[in-house]
């Protein structure tokens, strides 16, 4: 079995797997990272989402040998310090889940979201953007005002 | 009010760990030793099976064993119950076929598990399942259920596939009142059948220990002990005492994770086969084949009014498919949470409803969040709005007509109806959604080349679910109590066990703001526990909007009995006469002294017994409930839905949504209104986007998100969302529930909202863009051809 090698949340990860190991499964199964989830075949819940060098991207369709001496966050990542992330302060003060199994990927499709659009998005904007995001519980009513507070937040936060 | 009791829009306890990706779902948790389990499904609608070969799967490297309906029968495994007795017109009893965790002898639905492989890795059980060799008999099969009595018979018990005859109200008064009407209004209507799509699909690990000869399963359940129940009692698993199942952190259910499934069932059973764990997690593609689908009605409906548009009659005739099997609460729901809601917020003299329950070649059908609630609702609301228009009244003002204005109100269809103020969610909302000006916004769409509309839906729901007796005079089998237990710690600290379950619901935080707001101790000190028969004692899980109106109730009440026992500490501690104390705020006061004594100095003395006597009182300040409702309860409240229809290509975008409910008292507003939003979501999913669909060989033709459309944030607006209250005044804390309220509304001020803008009587859901584009050429036709 192929030998991949990566970073995960800062810390350098090698590990023999299957070539047809999926990056998700990588994290989920051989590192434990459960916070990232899988709530689909198809690619088309964005429950995976994961940032592969700053690029957010659906764990579920890479394999793990794709993403060999990359640097991934994952959502266990993104918190420093102790210190939660403006985007995950903003889901929670903004009531932005509910069972929170899509909170992971949405967190991180968002974060990504405010690298690519900036801090100032717009309803339209954040909406067309979650198009590879689906949650069945909040009606994305709060996911939607919570990530235009995250990502104002976030600029605050990086001016601190 | 403190700041985190009854009312306050406290942020959620459980968020910290969903938001670090440090919940535990059941799919998050890995067993010591754990196998794999992988189904093979049958991939006909329907077929005897002749024969199964397992042998070529059985010798693949990791395969630990590979199980069908035979190895289940030779180990007396049970059958699947539906748990709920209907009995047709005739009073016969309805027709429950076998249902077998693996099939045997025939499969009846594409996604019938026939076998399944156990193996070191998923991927090898995967690989093995592929090399079971199945011999088929195809034989004819049938989806719809407007043609399932005259479709091949499924089960031998069940001639003609009927499962039940049902009928409620007076036949020969609702005729007389159709008789005499001066209007009838009429629709056909198909009541579109959805694929539920808990985000987190459905997933078990079942554990045996033959130390103790006992079984653990983890489960994607919203009622850990009905599980338990249902798979000692009527599976035989084993003994309920020797079954422990915990339902950890559930990502959503909807109805969909209430029901006992057979993939749970053979988790267990294998683990003790093959001596290891066994882990199933389902794929999406595969819950599209296997989780319980919602609705699947058609229904004609008719509505009878006189001359000043008061409605004298409702007569409705539905047939509801159930699927391949009967599913464990499948029969109640088009009968006794559908007919029984047909008054709607109307004071109508007169209802007959019959329902025809059918067997088809497809996956069961059962609760879906709302579950018969949105059926009626949208029968009912459909019938009002298309009546209207051809009155030539307002739709609003024929509702105001019609509106039941005192209470309690007893319809015709069982229900009565314990308070409400219908005139006052319509109003704020045709306020909210400032209907006065609607024909201005039309003009404006109109010179924009867009068709705007607007829908109105004043649904009423009956949550709390419900009084045993009542129940159990309608055939359930189980009483709808719930049970909760309060445990003070000698510290102060309190722990409540709830026979509740939270998959999304935020109990931990709404239950513990009632705790803090009756003693008075901050909400960081009170952890809610559900979700585990080892630790709670018994419960009847979260569904049909309970956990509020049932679950909190129960927890007041041993609330209730914790302060009569802390009082009694209190007086010795105080040296006063126990009819002496007071407790306000956190404090036990002597009256009119300046003794006082803190809640956590009485939670000690509680447990330290220094002050008292064991034959005065016994240590300990620990008190449990059960719950149980004197009636149900009835959220109602307007939704309005205003859209504009893009005429060239039936495009339907939403431009406005008011929503206006009664859920009587609000415990968390924050969490209230997500629930609403959740629920429109899921209305207007099912109005414009969602049809699970099979073809006519009973192939399930949306079988992935690919096919399915699951709504997306660019398919919705932003909703406004208000509130009118009226107390509820069958339980203590005056709740009503929010949980279902947006599903039930919502589909039915879609459609009539779509119907207006185009200026046809119906469209079917889901009004996708070639429906309603349909519906304009339709409508343009005649206007053409005259
Ligand atoms: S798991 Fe659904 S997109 Fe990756
Ligand atoms: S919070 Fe449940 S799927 Fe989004």
């Amino acid at each position: 079995m192929p030998t991949v090698s990566m970073t995960v949340n800062g810390k350098p990860v090698s590990a023999e797997v299957e070539p047809r190991t999926l990056l998700v499964q990588f994290l989920r199964e051989h590192l434990r990272l459960t916070g990232t989830h899988v709530g689909c075949d198809t690619s088309q819940c964005g429950a995976c989402v994961v940032h592969v060098d700053g690029v957010a991207m659906k764990s579920c369709t890479t394999f793990a040998w794709q993403v060999e001496g990359c640097h991934v966050t994952t959502i266990e990542g993104l918190a420093k310090d102790g210190k939660l992330h403006p985007m995950q302060e903003a889901f929670r003060e903004h009531h932005g889940l509910q069972c929170g199994f899509c909170t992971p990927g949405m967190i991180m499709a968002a974060v990504e979201m405010v690298y690519r659009k900036g801090h100032d998005l717009d309803e339209k904007t954040i909406r067309e953007e979650l198009d590879g995001n689906l949650c069945r519980c909040t009606g994305y009513h709060n996911i939607v005002k919570a990530i235009h507070a995250g990502a104002r937040a976030m600029r605050d936060s990086a001016g601190a | 009010m403190t700041g985190t009791g009854i009312g306050a829009a406290v942020r959620r306890k459980e968020d910290l760990r969903f938001i670090t990706g440090r919940g535990h779902y059941t799919d998050d948790i890995s067993r010591p030793g754990q196998a794999y389990a992988c189904f093979l499904r049958s991939p006909h609608a329907h077929a005897r099976i002749r024969s199964i070969d397992t042998s070529a799967a059985a010798n693949l490297p990791g395969v630990l064993a590979v199980l069908t309906g035979a190895e289940l029968q030779a180990d007396k495994i049970g059958n699947l119950i539906c748990g709920w007795m209907i009995h047709s017109k005739d009073g016969s009893p309805m027709k429950m076929a076998p249902h077998p965790a693996l099939a045997v002898g025939k499969v009846c639905y594409v996604g019938d598990p026939v076998a399944v492989v156990v193996a070191e890795t998923l991927p090898q059980a995967k690989d093995a399942a592929e090399k079971i060799v199945v011999d088929y008999e195809v034989l004819p099969a049938v989806a719809d259920p407007a043609k399932a009595k005259e479709g091949p018979q499924i089960h031998e018990v069940a001639p003609r596939n009927t499962i039940y005859e049902w009928a409620l109200g007076d036949k020969a008064a609702t005729d007389a009142a159709f008789a005499s009407a001066r209007h009838v209004t009429r629709l056909d209507i198909v009541n579109n059948r959805l694929a539920p799509n808990a985000l987190e699909p459905r997933a078990a690990i079942g554990e045996y220990d033959a130390g103790s000869d006992s079984f653990t399963l983890w489960n994607t359940t919203q009622n850990p002990h009905v599980a338990r129940l249902v798979i000692s009692a009527f599976v035989g698993l084993a003994p309920e005492h020797k079954l422990r199942v915990i339902a950890p952190d559930v990502g959503g259910g909807f109805g969909s994770k209430i029901f006992i499934y057979p993939e749970e069932v053979v988790a267990l059973w294998a683990s003790k086969r093959v001596g290891r764990p066994v882990k199933w997690t389902c794929d999406r593609s595969e819950a599209f084949l296997a989780d319980a689908h919602g609705r699947d009605h058609v229904t004609h409906a008719e509505m009878a009014f006189d001359d000043k548009g008061k409605i004298v009659g409702l007569r409705v005739h539905t047939i509801a498919n159930l699927g391949a099997y009967m599913s464990t609460f499948s029969s109640s729901i088009p009968t006794y949470l559908y007919a029984t809601l047909l008054s709607g917020q109307y004071a109508i003299p007169h209802i007959y409803c019959e329902v025809d329950a059918v067997y088809t070649n497809t996956v069961p059908v059962d609760a879906y969040r709302g579950a018969g609630r949105p059926e009626a609702t949208f029968v009912v609301e459909r019938l009002v709005e298309v009546g209207a228009r051809e009155l030539g009244i307002d739709p609003p003002e024929l509702r105001r007509r019609n509106f039941i204005k005192s209470f309690p109100h007893q319809t015709p269809v069982i229900m009565t109806y314990d308070a409400g103020d219908y005139e006052a969610s319509l109003r704020k909302a045709l306020e909210i959604a400032d209907y006065k000006n609607f024909p201005k916004r039309k003009r404006e769409s109109a010179r924009r080349g867009k068709l705007r509309g607007i829908g109105f839906s004043t649904y009423i729901e009956a949550c709390g679910i419900a009084p045993s007796q009542a129940v159990g005079s309608l055939g359930a089998g189980v009483g709808l109590w719930e049970s909760a237990e309060v445990r003070v710690n000698p510290t102060g600290s309190v722990e409540v066990l709830t026979g509740s379950h939270s998959h999304g619901q935020g109990h931990e935080t709404t239950f513990a703001q009632l705790v803090s707001d009756r003693l008075g101790i901050p909400i960081e000190n009170v952890s809610v526990i559900h979700g585990d028969t080892d630790k709670v004692q018994f419960g009847m899980g979260t569904y049909g909007s309970r956990s509020g109106a049932v679950g909190m109730s129960a927890i007041a009440k041993a609330l209730d009995k914790v302060e009569a026992k802390a009082k009694k500490v209190a007086s010795h501690l105080l040296e006063a006469a126990e009819g002496d104390i007071e407790f306000k705020d956190g404090k036990f006061i002597v009256s009119g002294t300046d003794k006082s004594a803190t809640w956590a100095d009485v939670a000690l003395h509680a447990y330290i017994a220094h002050k008292f006597s064991g034959q005065e009182l016994e240590p300990g300040l620990k008190e449990g409930a059960f719950y149980d409702p004197t009636n149900f309860t009835f959220p109602a409240g307007c939704h309005i839905c205003e859209v504009e229809v893009d005429p060239d290509t039936g495009e339907v975008t939403i431009v406005g949504w008011t929503a206006v409910d009664d859920f009587g008292v609000v415990i968390n507003p924050m969490i209230v209104e997500g629930q609403v939003h959740g629920g429109i979501a899921q209305g207007v999913g099912q109005a414009l986007l969602e049809h699970a669909v099979y073809n006519s060989d009973g192939q399930l033709v949306t079988g992935s998100l690919m096919d399915y459309a699951m709504p997306r944030a660019g398919n919705l607006p932003s909703y406004k969302v208000d509130m009118t209250v009226t107390r509820c005044p069958s339980n203590p804390l005056g709740v009503k529930g929010c949980g279902e309220a947006g599903a039930i509304a919502a589909p039915a001020a879609v459609i009539n909202a779509v119907t207006d803008a185009v200026g046809v009587e119906d469209i079917p859901m889901p009004a996708t863009p070639q429906a309603v584009w349909s519906a304009i050429r339709s409508r343009a036709q005649p206007r053409q051809a005259a």
